[in-house]
């Protein structure tokens, strides 16, 4: 069974351990919400092997992976999708205090109205008569690991991304502070020490 | 360990949320186990009546977060272990960083199952995993891995009884019924620091595997949750899935609290969290209640809010609005497809091993007795009191203790359960020891109980050679009692000589004796043991007595 040999395989340690150690972390250029190109190290529960080998080696290289070897694309036009989703400034303020995130400007708000439109793609599949899924491969069994301690004992490494760190703590802010009103809230991020 | 812990605890001495991590190891376990014998609270409980409207009642539910016993966490592979050195437990799933990915633990799932089996479930064949989303610092993935939609196990029941009735003695006997049980990671812990004004986090405790077991709201007053409680607590401890401790924070008991009055509709309740303690349980809830029906009597409606029991006043307060209304936007998770476990090793399918598969069939087999099951079959076999089951049920190890302390005697159960109740844990109690820890054996205790059975020693000489193995537990029943010299005097002529002696000590009592009045004889019999140092046989000396006063 496939899923068996996947988990025996990965290794997430190693893998996220690489993007520690790079000198910069991949980010997407500025606007976080456009979806950006598919990401180079997006980790694939399903790959036989972990992902970045797949992108090293050649498709021929003999697993059979359950990502289509070959991208396609047909173009959708305009008209075949509904109307665009206009975001309230109401919803960005529940957004923001549930997530407790700051979108920051209309620029934000412009960005998140077309990740809404780029997902709008998805009402011209015909999905007529298919039982919903929550992914692709829920008829495969959950692998399941068996109970002993392989990972831990990296605290220091883990502290050292923090940007604030006590002993061997993290540190943040006290409790969840109700974000302030729109208007004080910019003059709050200002003075807030953390 | 213990150094750097109270370390901590002295930089932050003004935390508020897990303020007595260091102190806890010294409480655990010592109030749990009285529930049964304290005076509970439920008929404490306020009977309101007012002229219009008949007697309102509390109705209490119940949401109990188990910390299941496991070496590793439910989806990463780093270790479980409470008061280890502040994020040495962490691995990088567990802190969230990105491209990390969820491996459930099959020792996280049997746990849920078995625990399922024992609470009467349905166990689900088909579950699924989702993502509840809150924003705390101590989740640093923003969201729980959790069981919504689809949990693992469903529509069971606990079984629970408690001492009730006038003198406490009556048992009752009630059932409440298990909603779900669902698989779902811990978070982490914060220490508030309030004087710096900010939170310093601990993720050791951040996914590891819980079972949170919801219970519908059958219960009416805090001693039934509390007995509620603490028989799940056994159980959990009896099946080995959760060490049930609720003091280190392995079970944790939230209660919604509402009052209404009977054959309406359910009133507005309220949710009571850190209840820490098993004592708290009871206390926590009946405040509550009473605390309702006084808003309501004075005209005023209960809030449907988060309180939270503040153990030294005994009340419960309102708890800072978490921003308003909670919004969880629970999705499907998607890095985890549907968790599968079969009826048995033939509806496993084709491609999976069914050693590594988790089968009902196999967990149902392993089950072992159930605290309900113990207790009826020590009244049953042993013909003892329902109290007493519930004392060698609730000590841990003390069935076992009992059990061969009666294969080794001859002693009747029901005339030994005092020595194993009173006495053993009487001493067992004073100097703080599990009975595991006991240094009388249970041989040591029956080979005392036979001498004492075969009318070598007086019950009361047998009390002191018990104390006597407390002290000196590496010398034999038999030694000590030679050496102090408690072995009952079976030479008649030895006895009657010091009848002899008493007697010429007090002509009085003899005059008074020989004037009618027999009740004095028992004085003298006290003072015939006094002198013998209790060695006398009873029976033997009152005859005795009673020939020399004629």
């Amino acid at each position: 069974m496939a899923f068996r040999n996947t988990a025996h395989e990965r290794n997430i340690a190693t893998y996220t351990l690489r993007c520690l150690n790079r000198a910069t972390p991949p980010r997407p250029s500025h606007p976080r919400c456009v979806l950006a190109e598919p990401p180079t190290y997006g980790a694939s529960h399903w790959g036989r092997r972990a992902p970045w080998c797949r992108w090293m080696s050649t498709s021929q290289s003999g697993f059979i992976s359950k990502v289509p070897q070959h991208p396609t694309w047909e173009p959708v036009a305009e008209r075949q999708l509904p109307p665009p989703t206009k975001v309230s400034l109401d919803l960005v303020d529940k957004l923001e205090r549930l997530a407790l995130v700051d979108f920051g400007s209309q620029e934000g708000v412009e960005c998140l109205e077309n990740a809404i439109r780029f997902a709008d793609q998805l009402h011209v599949v015909d999905t007529e008569g298919v039982e919903p899924m929550d992914s692709v491969l829920e008829d495969r069994a959950l692998y399941l690991r068996e109970d002993t301690v392989m990972e831990g004992n990296c605290a220091e490494e883990l502290l050292r991304l923090s940007r604030i760190t006590e002993e061997e703590y993290f540190v943040a802010p006290p409790g969840n502070i109700p974000l302030p009103k729109r208007e004080e809230r910019s003059a709050m991020l200002k003075h807030s020490e953390l | 360990m213990a150094a750097s812990c109270s370390g901590h605890s002295a930089m932050l001495h003004k935390c508020v949320r897990f303020k007595s991590l260091c102190n806890v190891h010294l409480c655990s376990g010592v109030f749990i186990r009285r529930i049964w014998t304290s005076r509970s609270k439920c008929q404490l409980q306020p009977k309101l009546q007012s002229k219009s409207s008949p007697q309102m009642v509390g109705v209490v539910a119940l949401e109990i977060h188990a910390q299941i016993q496991a070496t590793s966490k439910l989806f990463s592979s780093s270790r479980v272990g409470f008061s280890a050195p502040p994020n040495s437990h962490v691995s990088f799933f567990d802190a969230s960083l990105p491209g990390t990915l969820p491996v459930l633990n099959r020792r996280c799932v049997e746990a849920a199952v078995m625990t399922g089996l024992a609470l009467n479930c349905k166990i689900n064949t088909k579950s699924l995993f989702d993502r509840k989303h809150y924003f705390y610092s101590d989740l640093p993935a923003g969201y729980q891995i959790t069981q919504q939609r689809l949990p693992i196990a469903v529509s069971g029941s606990l079984s629970y009884s408690y001492l009730g009735g006038k003198k406490r003695s009556e048992v009752m006997m009630k059932s409440v019924r298990v909603r779900q049980i669902q698989l779902e990671q811990d978070s982490g812990k914060s220490l508030h620091d309030d004087q710096r004004s900010r939170t310093l986090i601990d993720l050791n405790r951040a996914g590891v595997g819980l079972m949170e077991v919801v219970m519908e709201p059958d219960m009416c007053c805090g001693e039934e949750a509390a007995a509620a409680v603490r028989e799940l607590q056994l159980i959990l401890q009896t099946l080995g899935t959760c060490q049930g401790n609720m003091a280190e924070g392995q079970l944790r008991v939230d209660a919604n609290v509402s009052v209404h009055h009977p054959g309406e509709p359910l009133g507005i309740r309220t949710e009571v969290k850190n209840i820490n303690s098993a004592r708290f349980v009871a206390r926590a809830i009946d405040y509550e209640i009473q605390r309702q029906f006084e808003v309501l009597e004075s005209g005023g409606t209960v809030l449907n809010e988060t309180r939270s029991f503040d153990s030294k006043t005994g009340t419960t307060v309102p708890m800072r609005d978490k921003e308003g209304l909670q919004d969880y936007r629970f999705m499907p998770e998607p890095n985890l497809p549907p968790l599968f476990v079969y009826e048995g090793v033939a509806s496993v399918p084709d491609g999976i091993d069914p050693a590594q598969a988790v089968v009902i069939d196999r967990l149902k087999a392993q089950l072992p007795e159930l605290p309900g099951v113990k207790r009826t079959r020590l009244m049953e076999e042993y013909g003892i009191l329902p109290e007493h089951s519930f004392t060698l049920v609730n000590e841990n190890g003390l069935m076992e203790f009992f059990e061969r302390v009666v294969q080794k005697t001859k002693t009747e159960p029901r005339k030994l359960i005092g020595w194993v109740i009173k006495e053993l844990i009487g001493n067992l109690n004073l100097q703080n020891l599990k009975v595991t820890q006991s240094p009388v054996s249970p041989e040591a205790l029956a080979q005392l109980l036979n001498l004492l059975e075969s009318g070598f020693i007086s019950s009361s000489a047998a009390k002191v050679v018990f104390q006597e193995m407390w002290k000196a537990p590496e010398k034999g029943v038999e030694q000590l009692v030679k050496e102090l010299d408690l072995e009952l005097i079976s030479d008649r002529e030895e006895l009657v000589k010091i009848c002899q002696r008493v007697l010429e000590a007090h002509p009085d009592l003899v005059q008074v004796i020989r004037g009618g009045n027999k009740k004095v004889l028992n004085k003298l019999m006290g003072s015939v043991q006094k002198e013998s140092k209790g060695r006398a046989d009873p029976v033997q000396l009152r005859k005795i007595l009673e020939e020399m006063t004629s």
